[in-house]
């Protein structure tokens, strides 16, 4: 079942939702991606809640004109309506009085999701409201979708993601290094509006699939997770798609195979996995990569201590750099230094004082910058340099008698 | 509306309310000022599955298991935002986005799998509440409340939530001046050596206590609502923070009142018979009021005093 839904076998309705929130998932992945770059990513979250009291009275109007209350374009249209106006108002509260960015996020996504479930309330009490089942919008339901509104939310969720790739530059300029934009001539204001209106599509488009309360989800995760695996931002973009349509496409079509799955909290569950995975095992910036790094590092730094103590025939007492100069065979296990051991811990020792007498000279500032107790003076000094430090190296002192 | 049906009917509602909206909005202000007021938003999201797997694992809707429930996802939810903000060097904002749909959509997940059907548990009871359930049904008339045999069988949240007010109040007034300093300045707390991180979070969770005390009454969207709204509201009325503090109390308390009383009495007034949602309206009022400021508050514009008229 589960393998029949993944590949598109259950059905035209289910494989035009599948696809549909395949393409809404890589339109989201990738508007997100601006959103995280801008640090606004939860402005999305009054957008989205922001579209409930849309979509009530769209649904009202309709019915008051004798319609069906139900036609999603409808609803839609009614859900991009309410959300525009939240985005003013929070664009609005945030520029001309003194609240913060997320304090009018805040009152507008609660105030305005407290009118849509007021409206709720006075559809339930309609005649044509008992069925309305405008509750599907909280958390997306696919489930029996009519084939009109499947198409239509499959045909908006492409035009939505055709959208996101014709305005890629520009918002990926605004996004990236916005003072630059504006030096070369971008509207940045204009860009910022143009990726608001994006992630306004992506709300209303995935209103039926994912849910207001989760459609923030596909927004962020995508793009924190993009950015685990990459330091490019053209990069960030393209994975944040890719992993956005993944997990819509899997999340759906799991929802559309086993019972009781609601399809909004799936796709948002197997964004989460994706990101759990790169959170720990991504190269570079994983959790797990940067567990060995400070192993290595930690190893280094034992190693010459416990060189440096050698050298000066101090005992060493710490465990950890006993077992680490006894396995690579610097020293015996009752702390007293191998043959190589004392090669390696003279050398050590002369590193050090070479690296103490150029950091207390001046015109070796740039190079004693680089003083770390670890990098080995060669590498920041030509030989000449060496000999020349060399040369101030004190010889040994009258011996006493 | 004063007649004899209003005590047993709407007067405890109308209670809580009060007290939920006060309580929210007390910590609301240093929330809004400190640049956190979405945290109340990602409580009342987070505190979903705490409260599925209490009742999963006790079978019955208690309150003690669910709030501890809350409270333990709450807590789960702080320290998985604080490690992906760490461990991936990600903005707070983003990381808190991750943390909280995941948990919400655990939450759903969890609820809609399990067999709640026979129980008084489901999303949309988690995000409206139902206040006007919370009916004193021993109650005869104003004098019930002189009645101790009345009086016992008042609605068990009105004295939880009176409880987490009061609570509320209490650390805001102890710790008032190290939280006043600390909102402001941080650094200059820190050299007069107050510990100004353990303040924070306690801040947090005594927001948490308040959070998940009334949103097992009322649902979470006057949660947020009432963190965020009466508090900016009030901030644009005045620049000190004890008459923020003052203004907010009394916003609440008026979308609280006003809210319940439209939501319950609005509609017959005007020729229909059923109510619309308390809470919904609650939040709207306040909406409307945090509206009206940002139009004529004296102190709605950034920078220094108020402009003279």
């Amino acid at each position: 079942m589960i393998v029949d839904a993944l590949s598109l076998q259950l059905g035209y309705n289910a494989t035009l939702v599948t696809l549909g929130a395949m393409l809404l998932g890589m339109a989201a992945g990738v508007g997100g991606t601006f959103l995280f770059l801008r640090k606004r990513a939860l402005v999305s979250d009054a957008i989205s809640h922001a579209t409930l009291p849309g979509v009530a009275i769209a649904f009202m109007l309709m019915v008051a004109f004798g319609g069906d209350g139900r036609n999603l374009v409808g609803l839609l249209a009614g859900a991009a309506a309410s959300a525009a106006i939240g985005l003013l108002c929070v664009s609005w509260l945030s520029t001309r009085t003194r609240l913060a960015e997320d304090a009018a996020i805040g009152a507008v996504l609660s105030v305005f999701f407290g009118m849509g479930i007021v409206g709720l309330t006075v559809i339930q009490t309609m005649k044509s409201g008992q069925q309305a089942g405008l509750e599907g919008f909280l958390l997306g339901s696919t489930a029996g979708m009519l084939r009109s509104d499947a198409l239509i939310i499959a045909v908006s969720a492409a035009l939505t993601l055709a959208l996101v790739m014709l305005l890629r530059r520009p918002l990926t300029l605004a996004s990236f290094d916005p003072e630059y934009a504006t030096a070369s001539g971008q509207n940045v204001a204009r860009t910022d509006l143009a990726m608001m209106g994006i992630v306004l599509a992506v709300t209303v488009v995935g209103l039926k699939i994912v849910g207001l309360i989760l459609i923030v989800a596909l927004l962020i995760i995508p793009p924190v997770t993009a950015r685990f695996w990459t330091e490019r931002t053209d990069h960030v973009v393209l994975i944040s798609g890719f992993l956005g349509g993944v997990s819509a496409y899997v999340g759906a079509a799991l929802s559309a195979a086993l019972p009781d799955l609601p399809t909004g909290p799936i796709i948002v569950l197997v964004g989460f996995a994706i990101f759990l995975v790169s959170l720990l095992l991504a190269p570079q910036r994983g959790v797990l990569a940067a567990v060995l790094r400070h192993r290595k590092f930690q190893r280094r730094v034992h190693l010459r201590q416990g060189l440096l103590a050698l050298a000066q025939g101090q005992p060493i007492y710490e465990n950890l750099t006993l077992r680490l100069l006894r396995r690579a065979g610097w020293a015996l296990p009752d702390g007293v230094p191998t043959e190589e051991g004392r090669g390696r811990a003279g050398k050590a020792l002369l590193d050090e004082m070479r690296w103490q007498l150029i950091r207390r000279d001046p015109s070796f500032e740039a190079a004693a910058a680089h003083y770390d107790g670890l990098t080995p003076i060669e590498r920041v000094l030509t030989p000449d340099q060496i000999t020349e430090i060399d040369s101030r190296i004190p010889a040994p002192q009258g011996v006493g008698a | 509306m004063m007649g004899a049906e209003f005590v047993p009917l709407s007067l405890t509602p109308l209670l809580i309310g009060i007290c939920v909206a006060v309580a929210c909005a007390l910590p609301g202000n240093f929330l809004v000022l400190r640049r956190q007021a979405l945290i109340g938003d990602a409580i009342s999201h987070v505190v979903l599955p705490g409260i599925v797997v209490a009742f999963l694992l006790t079978g019955v809707v208690a309150t003690w298991p669910m709030l501890l429930g809350a409270a333990g996802a709450a807590i789960i939810a702080v320290a998985a935002i604080e490690a992906i903000r760490r461990l991936g060097k990600i903005e707070p904002g983003a990381a808190m986005g991750v943390v909280f749909t995941t948990m919400f959509a655990g939450g759903v997940l969890l609820l809609e799998q399990s067999d709640t059907s026979s129980v008084h548990l489901d999303v949309e009871h988690a995000l409206f509440g139902n206040l006007e359930s919370l009916i004193w049904l021993d109650a005869t008339g104003w004098a019930s409340l002189l009645d101790p045999v009345a009086l016992a069988g008042l609605p068990v949240e009105l004295p939880r939530m009176a409880a987490a007010l009061l609570a509320v109040a209490v650390f805001i007034a102890l710790f008032w001046r190290p939280l006043k300093i600390s909102t402001f300045d941080e650094g200059f707390a820190q050299t007069m050596g107050m510990r100004t991180q353990p303040l924070g979070l306690a801040l947090v969770i005594v927001s948490a206590i308040a959070a998940v005390a009334a949103f097992d009454a009322v649902g979470s969207i006057i949660v947020i609502a009432m963190f965020i709204c009466p508090p900016a509201a009030a901030r644009l009325m005045t620049n000190r923070l004890e008459h923020q503090v003052a203004w907010s109390v009394l916003f609440a308390a008026l979308a609280a009142i006003f809210g319940y009383v439209i939501a319950g009495y609005g509609p017959l007034w005007l020729g229909y018979t059923s109510s619309v949602s308390a809470a919904g309206m609650i939040a709207t009022v306040s909406g409307v009021i945090l509206a009206v400021t940002a139009i004529f508050g004296p102190h709605r514009h950034r920078g220094g005093a108020a402009k003279e008229a």
